[in-house]
């Protein structure tokens, strides 16, 4: 085992100083080392995009990305946007369009959709669709989560 | 629906049931505190690792686990010899004459016979340093002949995958009706020809993950698990571990999709059990993608060499099919090697007369991953051979493909309908469903669009897919032929405890379904409670005495019909109690949205304040009636048989003359599927389904090579559909005249994937009609058109 290395990371604005593994993944620090289970991994080869968190303001694929990679960043995760009795306006919008089945997927949706309307303004549904392409959903068949994004979008 | 019948519920209130409420288990999904398997986190939790084999067939020799178990972190290295110890096999049995049954077990002994099949497993104090491990073990393997390909597997000379057995056909049947051969004979028009669907997995995005805890003290064991029959898990158990059920618990909490491919009992959740009683921890193991990939049961693997004879008229006469499903290495528990091919064959005549059918199947063994439940079990198969023969009849007769289907169907007056296969159609709306798919894509206008784009060089299809399956199946039938495990059954038990609180329990287990918020409604409809004042208890053996779990459509059928009789049951009690209460006649209390009130007065009372007089305040009813209303109920509901849904899915396509890229520009599904509870969920039910059914049909393949190796295991490249691939869709439903099934429903969740195939198939074709191009094969990648496409001009150029 190779010798552990200090991380400063803040997570949903919580500041964390800990010593890990320099192989230890994102997704695994924020999922085992600081109980953060809403990251989902679904394929850990970079494709699904269920680990999909913020770095900075930008989506990653937290199951591509070391935690020594993230020393000094901030990560948002699922659990930092709204909460169960406080919904924030995506979220909502996910709920009332029926946007999530198993919602194994839905952390990283939106996480890529919050990343998505934070720079885009006016998108049409194929840059829409375009957009979400990275992020693989087996249940939905895409049509109430595009329909959920653009709502917000309109929002 | 008449209620007023039998529930005496007010009918002007707003409905509960028919309402697009907001799904109950959301707000934790779109926050990060859902729980699924892997977000259970129990103290002192062991991780374990699997050494996989990478020979698809070989006799395993010495297993050297020395340098392994010295490894960092490692707890101990187990191997087949310890746990056929700990355990006992289990082989899914069938009624079925001439059935082989296989053994399931946690390891490989002996032989292994897929690549990925697991061999050994080394327990460590976490993930990592239980893989790190993995390198320190020396297996000694002797390869033997691979058997890969399902039409050698089956000879009688062929290499076989169990010693024990006569060869590699676990099973084998014949069935039909009429006399195929002569009508066959006579007939005027015949098409027919080899149709092959390639293997696919469910790949439900959160992978297989498994957690079990063996409690000392207790000797109990709970597995949690990312299963969708954590029932037949439960019932499988006692037998493997030789444990008393009471003492067995399994919990599917939140699970990320199945699809089937969480429906059937798999090696890793027994080595879990039997490693966690072992060493008396908790042992976790969660599938990785490429595990998932190579070793979670596969599906829709089959070859149909199959004839359609008609009438100059279009008048189908005689279908005939055989059918060699290649269903891997082991017999699925519980369902069988019979499972799929089966279901090709009991489909086959679809929702259409057919006077003479004859059917031959075979299910042969094969070095894969064994073959398991997918998402409609074998009718995409049946839907694509057989809609691709009408629309060949269609086409050698110059008919419109909507003609003849509309020709052929199952007619209003000829309800019920007993197909050449011995499947009982009930009313189903399968004309209307075509004629409404037909008016929503605007087909008359469609069709001149096709022929001018086609007059500019364009390649623009159009398909038209009808299907009809059975769902919500009751005791009369079994999910899987022969299997002797009853799936037609549910039973439910609601309560209202000393607070007042309703709880209701299920023997289901919901994976994206949203049962809980369809059951929620159910049950607050029925009583006259508000829905949120319902908490649904599923995915958990502990809640009812017996259950199996969410398969085969068949969860809002007969679960939401015992919740119904529960819940009218329980209504009864509440009203005689508070009668007793209030001093007034049972006919004068009104019981909605929670609240109890007497009628023509003004006295009302909460569930709380009734469940206090009840519970608590002795004296305030007679003895006799106490014991009368005690606050819960359970009923059992039996559909017996089951009901017909159907539907037609229509879809437009192009593809691109310079790339072979297929884009599907209009998809339309009109389906019957009787009384709707939530549309948002149904709509969401059936956009999924499509989405799978487009996957199949042109793109998700399991590819082997001629070792028997899985060439196809990442999601690079095996791929699902995204949602540049999908299109936007329509979708309608029909409720053309109320089933018998108590409440009207009908079963829903597969039939997206059973329709679209065969309707994007039929539409491939189209497109490329005037280049004599035949699809007989599915996915229709790029390159598989461009081998088709090349294949025709071929032909065309050698003969002229
Ligand atoms: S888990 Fe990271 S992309 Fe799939
Ligand atoms: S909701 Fe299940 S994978 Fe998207």
């Amino acid at each position: 085992m190779a010798d552990k290395c200090r991380v400063r990371i803040t997570v949903n604005g919580v500041a964390y100083d800990q010593e890990v593994e320099p192989r230890l993944l994102l997704a695994d620090f924020l999922r085992e080392d600081l109980d953060l289970t809403g990251t989902h991994v679904g394929c850990e080869h970079g494709v699904c995009g269920a680990c999909t968190v913020l770095l900075n303001g930008d989506s990653v694929r937290s199951c591509l990305c070391l935690t020594v990679q993230a020393d000094g960043a901030e990560i948002t995760t699922v659990e930092g946007l709204g909460t169960v009795d406080n919904l924030n306006s995506l979220q909502q919008k996910f709920r009332e369009h029926h946007a999530l089945q198993c919602g194994f997927c839905t952390p990283g949706m939106l996480m890529t959709a919050t990343d998505l309307l934070s720079k885009n303004e006016n998108m049409s549904d194929e840059e829409l669709r375009e957009g979400l392409s990275g992020n693989l959903c087996r249940c939905t068949g895409y049509e109430h989560i595009v329909n959920a994004v653009r709502a917000a979008m309109n929002e | 629906m008449s209620k007023s019948s039998d529930g005496g519920i007010d009918l002007t209130r707003p409905k509960i049931i028919g309402a697009p409420v907001q799904r109950l288990e959301d707000p934790r999904l779109l926050t990060g505190h859902g729980k699924f398997t892997d977000d259970v986190k129990l103290r002192g939790t062991l991780h374990v690792a699997l050494r996989r084999s990478d020979h698809a067939h070989a006799r395993i020799g010495t297993i050297d686990t020395a340098e392994a178990e010295e490894m960092p972190g490692v707890v101990g290295v187990f191997t087949a010899e310890l746990l056929d110890a700990l355990t006992r096999p289990v082989f899914a049995t069938s009624k079925m004459k001439d059935y082989h049954a296989t053994p399931v077990r946690a390891l490989a002994g002996g032989k292994v016979r897929f690549a990925g099949e697991p061999v050994v497993a080394v327990v460590a104090q976490s993930r990592y340093l239980a893989e790190d491990a993995l390198a320190g073990i020396e297996i000694d393997y002797t390869p033997l002949e691979p058997v890969v390909d399902p039409e050698e597997a089956a000879a009688d000379n062929a290499v076989k995958l169990h010693d024990h057995l006569p060869g590699n056909v676990l099973v084998a049947r014949r069935f039909g009706v009429g006399d195929v051969e002569q009508a066959m004979g006579d007939a005027p028009i015949k098409v027919g020809g080899r149709f092959r669907f390639h293997r696919k997995t469910p790949t439900a995005l959160e992978a297989r993950s498994y957690l079990a805890d063996y409690d000392q003290g207790t000797r109990a064991l709970t597995l949690y698990a990312s299963t969708q029959v954590p029932g037949i898990v439960r019932d499988a158990l006692v037998e493997v571990l030789d444990m008393p059920g009471s003492k067995l618990r399994v919990i599917a909490g939140d699970v990320g999709g199945g699809f089937g491919g969480k429906a059937s009992l798999n090696p890793e959740e027994i080595l879990v059990c039997a490693l966690s009683r072992h060493l008396g921890r908790p042992v976790k193991w969660t599938a990785d993608r490429v595990e998932d990939l190579i070793s979670t049961s596969q599906s829709f693997d089959e070859i149909v060499d199959a004839e359609l004879a008609v009438d100059q008229d279009g008048t189908f006469l005689a279908l005939k099919a055989d059918i060699l499903g290649d269903v891997g290495a082991f017999s699925i528990y519980p369902w069988t090697a019979a499972l799929e091919p089966m279901q090709v064959a009991g489909f086959l005549p679809g929702p259409y007369r057919v006077p003479n059918f004859s059917a031959n199947v075979r299910a042969v063994a094969t070095n894969k991953a064994p073959m398991g439940p997918y998402r409609g079990v074998g009718r995409p198969i049946s839907a694509f051979v057989l809609e691709r023969l009408v629309d060949m009849a269609a086409k050698k007769l110059a008919m419109d493909p909507k003609e003849i289907r509309l020709r052929n169907f199952v007619k209003e007056e000829e309800f019920p309908h007993r197909t050449g296969s011995g499947i009982v159609w009930d009313r189903s709306g399968f004309t209307e469903c075509l004629e409404r798919a037909a008016d929503a894509i605007n087909y008359p206008a469609l069709r001149k669009r096709q022929a001018e784009a086609r007059a500019d060089g364009r390649w623009l299809g159009i398909g038209i897919a009808s299907y009809a399956e059975l769902t919500g199946i009751g005791s009369r039938l079994s999910a899987a032929p022969g299997m002797p495990i009853n799936t037609g059954t549910e039973s439910a038990t609601i309560s209202v405890d000393s607070s007042g609180a309703v709880t209701a329990h299920f023997g289901i287990a919901s994976h994206g379904q949203g049962l809980e918020t369809t059951l929620a409604q159910i049950v607050a409809e029925e009583m006259g409670v508000r829905l949120e004042d319902v908490e649904i208890v599923q995915g958990d053996t502990s809640a009812v005495a017996h259950s199996t779990g969410t398969y085969a459509s068949r969860s809002a059928v007969i679960a939401g019909g015992a919740g119904t009789l529960t819940a009218r049951t329980l209504r009864g009690k509440i009203i005689e109690a508070a009668s007793h209460l209030l001093d007034v006649d049972m006919a004068d209390i009104d019981f909605a949205d929670s609240l109890i009130s007497a009628r023509g007065t003004n006295k009302t009372m909460s569930l709380r304040e009734l469940a206090r007089a009840v519970y608590s305040q002795m004296g305030s009813l007679p003895g006799d009636i106490r014991a009368k209303v005690d606050l819960q109920a359970s009923e059992f509901y039996d559909p017996h048989f089951g009901t017909t849904t159907s539907a037609t899915h229509l879809a437009a396509v192009e593809i691109d003359p310079e790339t072979y890229e297929v884009s599907i520009e209009k998809f339309v599904v009109v389906e019957d599927c009787g009384r709707v509870i939530n549309p948002m969920i149904v709509d969401g039910q059936v956009h999924g389904g499509v989405a799978q059914g487009i996957g199949a049909a042109l793109f998700e393949e399991v590819v082997h090579d001629v070792t028997g190796q899985n060439i196809s295991a990442t999601l690079v490249d095996y791929v699902i559909p995204s949602a540049a691939e999908v299109p936007s869709m329509e979708v309608h439903h029909l409720d053309v005249e109320a089933p018998s099934t108590l409440g009207g429903y009908r079963g829903m969740g597969e039939g997206g994937t059973i329709g679209a195939p065969a309707a994007i198939a039929n539409a491939l074709n189209d497109a490329l009609s005037h280049l004599g191009v035949e699809i007989m094969e599915l996915p229709m990648t790029p390159e598989r058109l461009f081998q088709v496409i090349s294949a025709a001009q071929d032909g065309e150029a050698e003969s002229s």
